[in-house]
């Protein structure tokens, strides 16, 4: 027992990096001004891909279809702020609890199946909230998107051209999230995803029911994902039919790979690369800025088995 | 009623033969050699714009084309088989998705760069053009075509992997390498071979797929969803499976145009998520 709290203890303590890494995040409204709207972006899919990592590099499911529960946040927020207020803040809760609602739902389905199943299904499910969305278009304005709302501030702080409160709003609720993922990734329960993700079978006969741990870890990665897109609504003041786009489950998963996935920061860097290098690289045609992807995304599976991060770990070892 | 009941039916099991073209491939490659190949619809697009460039460049007959698209798709599968794939045969799945998705963006990146993005279009022979009318109800000859060609190549496919030499060969390297290796056969000549044949056979079906739904780079991602669902209902690995499934999902497919337009792609979504949910190893799985 002493030894399980100390495991805990060292691995909750935060590392000096991550404090400058945070730190490193306020860097956008000193040193690059005029690009603050894309940081609000990158930080709205760096959470994306964090909720995916709690899944997917933790618990081992492989999801196709993770837009759903970033679509499915992203209409209600913009759906309550049409029809009923503007007020941000609420407009987040109401989003994560019916994201979470989807997820909890849909958890008891994906929790069963495994390999192709698992990555049919989960994609299946996104592709029928997409078509759900697209043709009710009464209620979410179908290919056209969902717009003619505005929302004006969070907490009175006013959204202005410069993108200056966007950001700092994404960025808070981002580290908020940051901290409940990490909380939840180094207690007892994280330690039992991941043996769940090594050995389905042997986590049951040591006393961790796997597919209860599934489906809560399934809801949480939901929430985030849902307050992820909420946030993009926020921001933006308007949610289109992308959200829920297979498009947007596959980039945050390259995003996550990229990144390195099972090591909380690899979705955060992955995100600030990927989105980075498409703001520099697409301009007039962003059919070609898919090429770069594509090998990006070879080159890694083929020499960086585990990611940016990973190959940084490695590197860093071997010079130890 | 009953009439466009027909209609329906005809049509989808026109459609029904063209996924089966394009996915019986991805069936074996995935079924059998556990290679989750999303890239396979590229294979697809590469024998469509094979097929499209002989034509308006060269201008070959439509039908003499259609070997060349096989040929193509083919060698380009040979080539990956041989740098890339075998590397991942023992990798994960989420890394043979992402390779291979890799290769999906950059095949439709590449095919957008020198075709545009537009959509193309071919002009098939007259005999293939019009239709045919039977007791008061039309069949497009082209469908016909589509269905002939289908089942030709249904029946060459069993008739070659079950009675041949060669086709004994590979089928006892894809059921069990371990033991085909230490009967002499050449495992890997056998996968190279497996591999090619699949995207061949994607390749024409890409290339016969032109006159019915057109060619632009977004195919690969586009029919992506399409193939996976039958190879996923139909059961990995299993031809007959493909087949069904195949006929099963065409059907269904035209049955949700024609009947529910409204639904849009909500309907076969649906019938795949549910036959999953039936039976996650698929409709005649065997594992």
């Amino acid at each position: 027992m002493e030894n399980a709290s100390l495991h805990f203890q060292q691995k909750v303590r935060w590392h000096p990096l991550e404090i400058v890494f945070w730190l490193c995040t306020l860097l956008p409204f000193v040193v690059t001004p005029s690009y603050l709207s894309l940081a609000s972006q990158i930080a709205i899919t760096a959470l994306f891909a964090l909720s995916l990592d709690l899944i997917l590099g933790y618990a081992g499911i492989v999801s196709l279809g993770h837009a759903a529960f970033f679509g499915v946040g992203a209409y209600t927020a913009g759906l309550l702020a049409k029809h009923y207020w503007a007020e941000p803040l609420t407009g987040l809760v109401l989003a994560a609890v019916l994201s979470g609602l989807v997820g909890y739902a849909l958890s008891h389905v994906v929790v069963r199946f495994r390999h192709l199943a698992l990555i049919m299904l989960t994609m299946g499910f996104g592709l029928l909230l997409h078509e759900a969305a697209n043709s009710a278009s009464a209620l979410t304005g179908g290919a056209d998107g969902l717009q003619g709302f505005k929302v004006p501030a969070v907490l009175g702080f006013k959204f202005d051209m410069f993108g200056r409160a966007a950001y700092a709003y994404s960025l808070v609720v981002l580290f908020l999230c940051f901290l409940v993922a990490r909380r939840i990734i180094h207690s007892p329960f994280g330690l039992a995803l991941r043996g769940i993700r090594e050995n389905a079978t042997r986590m049951p006969a040591i006393g961790a029911p796997s597919r209860a741990h599934l489906r809560k870890a399934y809801t949480i990665a939901a929430v985030l994902a849902g307050i992820a897109g909420a946030l993009l609504t926020h921001t933006t003041s308007t949610v289109s039919l992308e959200t829920l786009s297979f498009g947007r489950s596959a980039d945050v998963l390259v995003i996550l790979i990229l990144g390195g996935a099972g090591r909380l920061y690899g979705g955060i860097i992955g995100a600030i690369i990927y989105m980075v290098a498409r703001d520099q690289f697409s301009g007039a045609n962003p059919q070609y800025w898919y090429f770069w992807i594509g090998l990006l995304l070879v080159a890694v599976v083929m020499f960086l088995p585990n990611g940016i991060l990973g190959g940084i770990g490695a590197l860093y070892k071997k010079s130890k | 009623m009953l009439s466009s009941l027909a209609g329906v039916l005809f049509d989808g099991f026109a459609y029904g033969m063209l996924l089966f073209l394009l996915s019986v491939g991805l069936s074996v490659t995935l079924g059998m050699m556990n290679f989750v190949n999303l890239a396979h619809c590229s294979f697809a697009m590469v024998g469509g714009y094979a097929t499209l460039s002989l034509m308006t460049k060269s201008g070959w007959p439509f039908l003499a084309t259609l070997p060349m698209a096989f040929v193509a798709a083919a060698l380009v599968s040979i080539v990956l088989e041989r740098t890339l794939y075998r590397r991942l045969y023992r990798a994960s799945d989420l890394d043979q998705c992402l390779l291979t998705i890799g290769i999906v963006f950059i095949s439709v990146a590449a095919y957008a760069w020198f075709y545009t993005t537009e959509q193309q279009s071919i002009r098939v022979p007259d005999w293939l053009q019009g239709s045919a009318h039977v007791a008061g109800m039309s069949f497009a000859s082209y469908r016909m075509f589509l269905i002939v060609v289908g089942l030709a190549v249904t029946a060459l496919l069993i008739l070659f992997l079950e009675k041949t030499r060669f086709g004994a060969r590979v089928r006892a390297a894809v059921d069990n390498q371990r033991m085909a290796r230490g009967l002499g056969i050449d495992v890997d000549r056998a996968f190279m071979f497996t591999f090619a044949l699949g995207g061949g056979l994607a390749g024409l079906g890409g290339a016969l797929s032109i006159q019915v739904v057109g060619l632009d780079p977004t195919f690969a991602l586009a029919y992506l969803v399409y193939v996976l669902i039958v190879v996923a209902v139909g059961g990995l690995g299993s031809i007959g499976g493909s087949f069904a499934a195949a006929v099963v999902l065409g059907i269904s497919d035209m049955a949700g145009k024609y009947y529910f337009p409204w639904l849009g792609a909500f309907l076969i979504y649906l019938v795949m998520v549910g036959l999953l949910m039936w039976r996650p190893q698929g409709l005649f799985g065997k594992r």
